[in-house]
């Protein structure tokens, strides 16, 4: 089953340039670890050590955030467009409380 | 070098005065592989705090397949500090995305006056360059011995030397 990928530039150095890729999954995860065994090293910029979705890229599974939809355990059906972005953020403050007011922002907005 | 129009330096100003104290944020659209830009696009500071920003996931998404869809790309990142100089911090460094962006700071913390700044952000090296902002009703190159006595058509204005 075939789900368009699109790459934001900061990781075609990944796909030997290329903006689209495709690949397989029933969710994120699977999907990602589909891409890395063609594209290695890719899954490693999208999924931090602890198996969690990085703060520093957004995915979407066609119009929505994952972040909404599970994460990694979002659904992937045949024919979904996945779009990544680098996020963009960053301020005055310090990295370690900057990233515990994200996630908390995230958490209460995925809590509405 | 950034090279930016004047009119869009004062609407990012603007929009930064507007803003403070939380911080301001935004891109600058332009033709792919131009490093000219050309097209303001004032983003929401998602976190709504005086020293975070962060671009709402979902406008990001409509605004980026839109410059895609118009051969753009963003030759601009902006955002504001309100209390601390024009200088990426760390948070700015962690999460800078897009190698081939120039990240502009402006700071509000003066009433009086901006201090903007831009910087090339790649692999997590800092970069500063110089930013030139150019008044796009006068053409540079047009009777040049007409200058004299004249306010110039550009400012420069150079790199602290950090």
């Amino acid at each position: 089953m075939a789900i368009e990928v699109r790459i934001p530039t900061i990781l075609r150095s990944y796909t030997g340039g290329a903006k689209v890729v495709e690949g397989s999954g029933d969710t994120l995860a699977d999907l990602l670890t589909d891409l890395d065994s063609r594209h290695g090293g890719l899954k490693g910029r999208l999924v931090t050590d602890a198996g969690a979705l990085h703060r520093f890229v957004n995915v979407y599974v066609n119009d929505e955030d994952v972040r909404f939809l599970g994460a990694l355990d979002a659904k992937l059906n045949d024919g979904d467009s996945v779009t990544i972005l680098p996020a963009v953020a960053g301020g005055a403050f310090g990295f370690a409380a900057a990233a515990a007011i994200a996630s908390h922002a995230v958490s209460t907005r995925a809590a509405r | 070098m950034l090279s930016i129009d004047r009119s869009i330096i004062d609407a990012i100003v603007a929009h930064a005065r507007r803003d403070h104290p939380d911080e301001a944020c935004g891109v600058v659209a332009g033709p792919v592989g131009s490093d000219t830009p050309a097209r303001h696009i004032p983003m929401d500071n998602a976190a709504r705090s005086m020293t975070f920003y962060e671009f709402d996931s979902m406008e990001q998404l409509r605004v980026w397949r839109e410059m895609d869809d118009r051969d753009e790309e963003p030759v601009v990142i902006y955002h504001s500090h309100t209390a601390t100089e024009a200088y990426p911090s760390r948070t700015d460094v962690s999460f800078a995305g897009e190698p081939g962006a120039h990240y502009l700071l402006v700071s509000t913390r003066e009433p009086d006056t901006e201090e903007i700044r831009s910087f090339r952000i790649v692999d997590g090296v800092v970069t500063e360059e110089p930013v030139e902002i150019v008044d796009a009703a006068v053409d540079p190159n047009a009777v040049q011995s007409y200058m004299f006595g004249q306010s110039p058509a550009t400012v420069d204005y150079e790199c602290s030397g950090r």
